[in-house]
């Protein structure tokens, strides 16, 4: 470490007012960055993390946030207390920004070479001509295919990946001291991590720049950073070079992450277990209309004829990076979207009947998906909620009964039945998505369609959810067909698995066969990024 | 099926009594739009300029509100007596009469509201030719000029005052600001009701099932909404008897189209939202989904957007009559009113009423328009 260090955080605190309430969010937080020198900020979601580095570039929305104390010194600078003239000068052009969300952090209007080349415009003042060589030459390091062509093209038209690159050469344009990563991979595959970790890191050899990494995922940690700060309720409570911390954890919490990877086995596979839910030659294929007639040219095959077999008590895991068609198909499934193909559930053939048809059978098919902030309606009370599905299949029910039954299924899923009466943005992540599987459970399925239930959850409540399905699967002996591109939740919960790569099936067995001795280069490249965090090239997987 | 379906919404209403009365995000909401003072004092004024007018018969009326007579009481205010009842010939009896007056008087008493005109009734008392000014411009012996007794004169009171002068067919001014307030703000309401039940219906319907439903239905509103609204009303005005409900009819043939840009968008919106397809998987029908899950959305766009269109409406109403489009002849508006005061430049009286009462009303809405919109603005902070 360097004496003086570039970035040095001191003493710094942020709250938040709302109304007459006051929260603080970070509390008397302090680090240095020194030159050339990676440090990882981790924590769960709601821990400061985000808040911390937003402060750095006085990003946060003043004046409903406010820092109480601390200063925040670059380069002996007090960015705290600089005024928005000179905050400008260290915005984007000293220090750069990576955002979490690729899609929503490109303006959708602006094609590439107006994105990058307005920075340059900005701060360097160089010309069109001189602009349009800078981004090309950005657009070769962090490693896009023919830059030239790009350059026209809309943030739209760019997969999540390559959008991130863009994003990297927009940070990257001035050449910063110090890059701020916010979690820059959260949003993409693990294929796709993988590509982005590797080029951080070689454009942070080849520039020396200062890095703060900001993530909840300790696998990426281990990885990317030289040193980590450990956040929890606004406080660091551990800081450390990274082997150290690895090795030798000393707070309690950091044990907790530590420990927090989704663990055990799934049952064993039972080849005689009766089959709930069977596909045979199912295809979602979505037409391609063109011209003024509307007619049909072309179909996108979304899932292109999957055979699929769930039995009772089981587990089959569906992997794939995004796009494969994994959720198209789980939906085709569930009977929520059309498709082509015999689709029998408990032996009765369920493709040909309509919604309406549907209905009786919904009962024992259910679906939890993804996102546990999205799929509660925020205007019902958890109790409500839950309900929902008793008030159409058991409409013979009294209130009490109901209520009594609400209770029993909150209590299965670990939760407070006191609770009921709350509203769901009172609960954490984890909460909710314990009650989103409440109003799954509450019905008695047979057949549960997980939709990557996890991949919104912090690590440690990841574990607890994963830990949660297994109880329930082997209580009920329920059939799941788990839908997810992160292999360490597949390898805890699935039997068999099946990998989906653009609508078809590329591998399927039970597994064992998968994760020990897979088959294809498709399904090694996902095992390396989910596992190891290492990208495979020529183009086995997406960029 | 219904059966059913009704006996879990009663058994729905029972259940949520036992909790507060608001949900936890609408008290915030009211705590927000209680934090905009403005917009509070304004729904508080308001809300009482408006129930005191939904009572003007009982505050400014030519009959009196209670009288006893002979023994009986009776209430004039709400019944017609014929006039045989005290000694005349006509079919309904006009108390202000003199003769009446007094045959009342000596067999019993009357109570009268504190103004002494109705929105028709004439003084034909007023000391020079109408418009005639203000009572309290004159002094007491013009004022009393005109009645048989003079000064001495039992029906020369206050109560007979015209606090805000007479129009030019000698009627009580204040008497029609009354009535005419409250002609105005009934007949918004029950547009923007109307058009709010269609425009959302509408709005719904067409977010909700997309497609060719949504196509349809967006290229007719834009013909719809193409349609010179003025144009139609003089041609029906010229075949229909203009009235009350012939107009809000017209007009609420063309108003719903406001709301159905806002609630559409917030449907095609919300129909994607994982609720939504959590809902569907559950099995509920697509009307549960509607009213239940989408709706809630739709209506804080809705509810930001009503004080507005009530304005609207108002505003819409009052040129009609402005014009002499709107409210057949003889009724109470402010719009008749303003065209008073810009036919009789003399007597600004009127002019000036009809501003401020218009201003007054428009201005106390819109304040409640805004502290509605902040306070649904979830992202809006009060200090």
């Amino acid at each position: 470490m360097s004496e003086t260090p570039l970035l040095s955080i001191r003493d710094l605190s942020v709250s938040f007012t709302q109304g007459d309430q006051e929260t603080l969010a970070v509390d008397h937080v302090s680090f240095d960055i020194a030159k050339g020198e990676t440090v990882a900020l981790v924590g769960e979601s709601g821990s400061g993390k985000s808040v911390t580095a937003l402060s750095v570039l006085k990003l946060l929305p003043y004046p409903a946030a406010s820092h109480p104390s601390g200063s925040i010194l670059y380069k002996d600078t007090d960015l705290l207390s600089a005024n928005e003239t000179e905050l400008r000068k260290v915005r984007g052009n000293e220090i750069a920004m990576i955002f979490q969300e690729p899609m929503t952090s490109l303006n959708p209007l602006h094609t590439i070479e107006r994105q990058i080349g307005e920075i340059l415009k900005l701060h360097r003042g160089l010309g069109d001509a001189a602009a349009r060589e800078r981004t090309l030459q950005l657009l070769n390091q962090v490693g896009i295919r023919d830059p030239e062509k790009r350059l026209d093209s809309f943030p739209h038209q760019l997969s999540g990946g390559q959008r991130q690159r863009v994003m990297i050469a927009m940070a990257l344009a001035n050449e910063p001291d110090l890059l701020i990563a916010d979690e820059p991979t959260t949003a993409l595959d693990v294929t796709v991590q993988a590509q982005i970790l590797e080029l951080l890191a070689k454009l942070r050899r080849e520039k020396s720049m200062s890095m703060l990494f900001i993530t909840h995922d300790l696998g990426i940690v281990r990885k990317v950073a030289d040193r980590v700060c450990v956040m929890t309720k606004g406080e660091i409570v551990e800081t450390g070079p990274t082997a150290e911390i690895f090795a030798n954890p000393q707070h309690p919490y950091t044990r907790h992450l530590l420990a927090a990877e989704p663990k055990g086995k799934p049952p064993k596979a039972n080849p005689d277990a009766e089959t709930v839910m069977e596909g045979d030659d199912v295809k979602v294929w979505f037409p391609v209309k063109k011209g003024l007639l509307r007619r049909t040219v072309d179909y996108i095959k979304a899932v292109d004829g999957v055979n699929i077999r769930v039995c009772a008590g089981q587990t089959l895991g569906v992997v794939g990076e995004s796009g494969s068609g994994k959720t198209t198909l789980g939906l085709a499934l569930a009977r929520m979207i059309s498709s082509q193909g015999e689709i029998r559930f408990c032996g009765k053939n369920i493709d040909q009947l309509s919604f309406r048809q549907m209905r009786p059978h919904r009962r024992a098919l259910q679906i939890v998906f993804q996102d546990p902030f999205g799929s509660l309606s925020p205007r019902m009370s958890v109790a409500e909620i839950i309900q929902e599905g008793l008030r159409i299949h058991e409409p013979g029910l009294s209130a009490e009964e109901r209520d009594a039954t609400v209770v029993d299924v909150l209590k299965e899923v670990g939760l407070d039945p006191e609770t009921r009466f709350r509203y769901p943005h009172e609960f954490s992540g984890g909460q909710r998505q314990r009650i989103a599987i409440a109003r799954a459970m509450v019905l008695k399925p047979r057949f549960v369609m997980l939709d990557e239930p996890t991949s919104a959850l912090d690590m440690s409540v990841q574990a607890q959810v994963v830990d949660l399905l297994r109880d329930l699967q082997k209580r009920h002996n329920l059939a799941y067909l788990f839908i997810s591109h992160d292999l360490k939740v597949v390898r805890a919960l699935a039997n068999n698995v099946i990998v989906m790569r653009a609508g078809k099936v590329v591998e399927t067995g039970t597994a064992e066969q998968i994760f020990e001795a897979p088959q294809t280069d498709y399904t090694r490249a996902l095992i390396a990024a989910a596992f190891n965090i290492e990208a495979t090239h020529g183009g086995v997987v997406s960029e | 099926m219904s059966d059913i379906q009704a006996k879990t919404e009663v058994e729905a209403v029972r259940r949520e009594v036992a909790r507060p009365f608001l949900s936890p995000i609408n008290q915030r909401r009211w705590k927000n739009f209680k934090a905009n003072r403005r917009g509070y004092w304004s729904l508080w004024i308001f809300i009482v300029l408006f129930v005191l007018s939904l009572f003007a018969e009982f505050i400014a009326n030519d009959r009196p509100v209670l009288a006893y007579y002979k023994g009986e009481v009776l209430f004039p205010v709400t019944v017609d007596y014929p006039e045989e009842k005290f000694g005349g010939f006509l079919a309904v009896t006009d108390y202000r009469d003199p003769v009446i007056r007094d045959e009342i008087e000596a067999n019993g008493w009357m109570i009268w509201p504190p103004i002494r005109y109705s929105y028709r009734t004439p003084n034909n008392e007023i000391p020079e030719a109408a418009p005639a000014k203000p009572s309290w411009l004159y002094n007491r012996e013009t004022r009393c000029q005109r009645y048989p007794g003079g000064v001495d004169d039992p029906a020369c009171t206050i109560g007979n005052w015209n606090w805000l002068g007479t129009d030019d067919q000698a009627r009580d001014v204040l008497a029609r600001v009354i009535y005419g307030f409250r002609i105005s703000v009934l007949f918004g309401l029950i547009l923007t009701a109307a058009s709010a039940l269609i425009g959302v219906s509408a709005g719904a319907i067409q977010g909700y099932f997309g497609g060719w439903t949504d196509l349809l239905f967006q290229r007719f509103i834009e013909i719809w909404s193409s349609v010179p609204v003025l144009y139609l009303i003089l041609i029906i005005a010229a075949v229909l008897p203009p009235g009350f409900f012939i107009l809000l009819g017209i007009m609420l043939l063309f108003s719903w189209v406001a709301f159905v840009g806002v609630v559409r968008a917030e449907f095609l919106r919300a129909r994607n939202f994982e609720y939504v397809s959590a809902a569907r998987a559950l099995g509920v029908s697509n009307r549960t989904i509607i009213f239940r899950h989408l709706l809630p959305n739709a209506m804080v766009a809705t509810l930001t957007f009503l004080p507005f269109i009530l304005n609207g409406s108002i505003t819409t109403l009052t040129s009609l009559d402005f014009l002499g489009f709107g409210l057949p002849p003889g009724s109470p508006s402010l719009g008749e009113l303003l065209r008073q005061g810009q036919r009789n430049l003399n007597a600004p009286w009127l002019g000036i009423t009809g501003f401020l009462s218009l201003s007054i009303m428009l201005s106390l809405l819109i304040f409640v328009g805004e502290a509605v919109r902040d306070a649904f603005d979830p992202r809006k902070t009060f200090k």
